[in-house]
């Protein structure tokens, strides 16, 4: 399945929900946002949003700013 | 020494409430390590973070938010965002990441300057109050947009005194008293202040809080800088509460001016 995550294009296997792809990225659940598509995507649902060949996906966190 | 001044009372914005007047800025830092030091140092209890991609590189790096002292709240901020749209999404982001509704938003309209945008402040403001966000509007330091800011419903104002990240201090501190005389809600300086002196002088024009990033993290030694900032915080806040001596033209002597001795000339 090919993915677009935070711009860049990726191939990955094994990924069906937005939780998978994090485990993939070995990202914490914790404190991360994910948008969708142009949508954002609920922490408590990370596990059973369904992620599609050709979909678009951001991975945000804190980071230092003022 | 000890300092003798009393304790500031707490500050609430919206139905938060902050016990330091010194907020902090996590931007800058060497280590993360020295910023958690200087948030310590600081006393602070309000502290801004930015909103950023995952380094898909590096996805284990230490996350910022271990770094901070557990007694202090999370501001996010929209750094970065210049339409009211970007900001609004940003906000939405900061709320789903599950640290609450409070944010800092910003809304820049010039990319050298980063100075905002009053119109999309101004929009951006009205919707996230709407949306139930506690909304803290980093604005340029405007006394009839700080008006407008506060009737659309935010719950602080936040002008600047220079440029972010420039350190020139405030540059028209009056603008600071202006803005205080005509809101009801808090007024944050944020932006600009670079040294204790600064902040000291914000909080002597009436500002109930100051926002410092730069000038602690850029700091030779930003832990000594962060107790240095919470002292001029205090000191410029019960300046103001004593209120200071009205200003002349001509000197006026301390001595008495009869009784002088008789010295040969």
């Amino acid at each position: 399945m090919e993915l677009t995550v935070n711009g860049e294009p990726i191939q990955v296997t094994n990924v069906a929900t937005v939780g998978d792809l994090l485990d993939h990225f070995r990202v914490q659940h914790q404190a991360v946002a994910v948008i969708a598509n142009g949508d954002i995507v609920g922490r408590d649902i990370f596990s059973q949003f369904s992620i599609q060949d050709g979909d678009t996906i951001e991975i945000i966190r804190f980071v230092g700013g003022g | 020494m000890m300092l003798t001044v009393p304790e500031i009372p707490a500050l609430p914005i919206g139905s938060y409430r902050f016990r330091s007047r010194l907020f902090v800025g996590t931007g800058k830092y060497d280590t993360l390590d020295t910023m958690r030091q200087a948030l310590e140092a600081a006393g602070t209890d309000l502290v801004t973070v930015a909103l950023r991609r995952v380094n898909l590189k590096n996805p284990e790096e230490p996350t910022i938010l271990d770094a901070i002292p557990s007694e202090c709240t999370i501001l996010p901020n929209t750094a970065g965002c210049y339409t009211a749209e970007e900001a609004i999404q940003v906000a939405h982001l900061a709320r789903a990441s599950g640290i609450g509704t409070l944010i800092k938003l910003e809304v820049i309209g010039d990319p050298d300057l980063l100075w905002p945008d009053p119109i999309g402040t101004l929009e951006a403001t009205k919707r996230l109050v709407e949306e139930g966000f506690t909304v803290m509007a980093y604005t340029s330091p405007d006394p009839v947009l700080a008006d407008h800011l506060q009737r659309a419903g935010a719950h602080a104002i936040m002008p600047l005194g220079s440029p972010i990240g420039s350190g020139q201090g405030i540059l028209d501190v009056r603008q600071i008293a202006r803005i205080k005389a005509r809101v009801s809600v808090p007024v944050v300086v944020d932006a600009g202040i670079g040294s204790p002196g600064d902040a000291a002088m914000a909080m002597e024009a009436g500002a109930d809080a100051v926002l410092v990033n730069t000038a602690i993290a850029l700091a030779r030694d930003p832990v000594m800088m962060a107790r240095a900032m919470q002292a001029a915080v205090a000191a410029g806040y019960w300046g103001a509460q004593a209120g200071r001596m009205p200003k002349r033209e001509e000197a006026s002597p301390s001595s008495p001016v009869s009784g002088m001795p008789h010295v040969r000339s």
